[in-house]
């Protein structure tokens, strides 16, 4: 079957303060897939996802070079439009980063910046994306409470609701479990699974198993560099690399 | 070995006695200053214009008008400029040599002794502006003093707000002044307003630069436009206690220092309540 690449990676390397945290990196990422980046604490992961959306930018001492196309087109040009990548390529982080103000008001936030006006259609949204985020049947009833009185996993399905408002074609998550109990983190795989239909969804865990149970394709990095890329099952049965097979059996370090 | 219980019990003993001694001290100041002042304030020393003769004929309303206008005066000029500064130094200027040194010179500057500031007034503003001994000129003085004050208590709160709130904010595809109005500025607004109190409070408090800057010690009337002379609280006192013959002086400067106390606790008061207000929305 041919897949459509969503984003793809030529030959990027990334230095934070002069010290080169991805080096050569070269992936496509595919359409309405979900992939996981896997390795160890420091090996560039969550650095790699912050490049797709550009967040980077936010660190004055970083540079970068290569190519990361998304659909096709470079998005380290000049006339990159930021503002507009990121509302197509949304992010959940790794702590849950509510705003401090009611549910309501998080969901519709990015609607609000974008100036729509339309209250009904504003309403329509923020409960479509609580459905969505499978988050509506436990705060209909008060979506005029502040975000911070939810629980951590009601927060991090807010913060996808949030994401989700604006519709963006890509979701990147940032070990959007980590600070998540069992439970929450159920909810949240079984939410991403559903997801892809509609998205691509790139996620970065500590968690193989996690790795394992939601993915389609799985990239394994260590000190920055893509030491395997694969199907996840292809991946976990049969792993090519010894450093792989090290890291998935646990031996690693 | 000293047991560790012992030992916890001994650095505590010690906080309380510092706190105990900052309580203390601070109280005597406060009861002495009430104990020798109460006897002169009454309707007619807060309310009646000032008496040069016979002291005790006459009030301290314009001196107390004075420093109330010196107040609103420092507020406007100082305020915007100082939160306008820090947002644009915290927010939107580049991280470089440049700033860094344009910082480091506002903290330097907020260390300034007063009396550099008046006499830098007296020349600039008095002298060279030709705005003479007027309120506008003491207030320019001391909103001076007070910006580097106000930058860098602002500065404070723009930094506390939390750096996940602008991610999340960036992440969706806001602007930077979008999210800085949005999602920075309400979280920091009170920690804004606490610094701005407080330079505030300070400034009116200063005699130094007033002296330089010409203030009066008697004016039969009160001012009217910004360009008129003026009369204030710590110049008035500081001629009582130290320059007046009258056998009254004395007390009269005690119940000046009590209304200027007075004065500053309900500035600081007023807005603690206008704090408090913006603070119950905070939620974390």
């Amino acid at each position: 079957m041919q897949e459509e690449i969503k984003i793809e990676f030529k030959d990027t390397n990334f230095w934070y303060n002069s010290k080169q945290i991805l080096v050569g990196i070269n992936l496509k990422i595919y359409s309405n897939k979900i992939t996981a980046l896997i390795g160890p604490s420091g090996c560039g992961k969550s650095t790699l996802l912050r490049c797709i959306n550009r967040m980077n930018d936010l660190i004055p001492i970083s540079k970068i070079d290569g190519k990361l196309l998304y659909n096709n087109e470079n998005i380290y040009e000049k006339d990159t439009d930021v503002i507009e990548l990121r509302k197509e390529i949304g992010m959940v982080f790794q702590k849950p980063n509510p705003f401090p103000m009611s549910i309501f008001d998080n969901v519709a936030y990015g609607l609000r910046i974008q100036n729509m006006k339309d209250k009904n259609k504003i309403k329509q949204i923020v409960k479509e994306s609580l459905e969505k985020a499978d988050l509506w049947d436990e705060v209909k009833d008060r979506l005029n409470l502040s975000a911070f009185r939810l629980s951590g996993g009601q927060q991090q399905r807010l913060c996808i609701a949030r994401s989700l408002a604006i519709n963006p074609e890509v979701v990147l998550l940032d070990e959007p479990c980590s600070a998540l109990d069992p439970l929450a983190t159920a909810k949240i795989e079984s939410l991403l699974r559903k997801l892809k239909n509609e998205r691509t969804i790139i996620i970065v865990t500590h968690n193989m198993h996690q790795a394992k149970r939601i993915s389609d394709y799985t990239c394994y990095l260590l000190n920055g560099k893509v030491i395997e890329y694969s199907g996840t099952a292809e991946m976990f049965d049969n792993p090519k690399n010894k450093l792989t097979k090290d890291y998935i059996n646990g031996e690693f370090g | 070995m000293v047991n560790e219980y012992v030992r916890q019990n001994i650095y505590f003993l010690l906080f309380r006695i510092a706190t105990f001694l900052s309580v203390v001290f601070l109280l005597f100041i406060l009861l002495y200053i009430l104990k020798e002042g109460i006897g002169v304030i009454d309707i007619k020393f807060l309310t009646s214009m000032w008496s040069h003769r016979d002291i005790t004929q006459g009030g301290i309303f314009p001196a107390i008008i004075g420093t109330i206008f010196l107040a609103i005066g420092v507020s406007i000029i100082s305020i915007p400029i100082g939160i306008c500064t820090a947002i644009y130094l915290n927010e939107y200027a580049k991280e470089n040599l440049l700033t860094r040194t344009i910082k480091l010179a506002i903290r330097n500057l907020a260390g300034v002794p007063s009396i550099v500031y008046g006499i830098f007034g007296l020349a600039f503003f008095v002298l060279f502006l030709k705005l003479g001994g007027s309120l506008i000129a003491a207030s320019l003085t001391l909103g001076c003093m007070t910006l580097p004050w106000i930058i860098t208590a602002s500065e404070e709160a723009l930094k506390s707000v939390p750096l996940s709130f602008r991610e999340g904010s960036y992440a969706l595809g806001a602007t930077k002044w979008q999210t800085v109005r949005k999602n920075v500025l309400p979280h920091s607004f009170s920690g804004m307003l606490t610094g701005s109190i407080l330079g505030i409070s300070r400034a009116i408090g200063e005699t130094a630069p007033i002296i330089m800057i010409g203030a009066t010690f008697f004016m039969g009337y009160l001012p009217s436009s910004p360009f008129d002379k003026f009369m204030a609280l710590p110049y008035h006192l500081f001629i009582l206690a130290t320059q007046h013959s009258s056998p009254y002086a004395r007390e009269y400067a005690l119940g000046t220092s009590l209304v200027l106390i007075a004065l500053i606790f309900m500035l600081n008061s007023g807005f603690f309540i206008l704090r408090y207000k913006l603070r119950k929305k905070k939620e974390w």
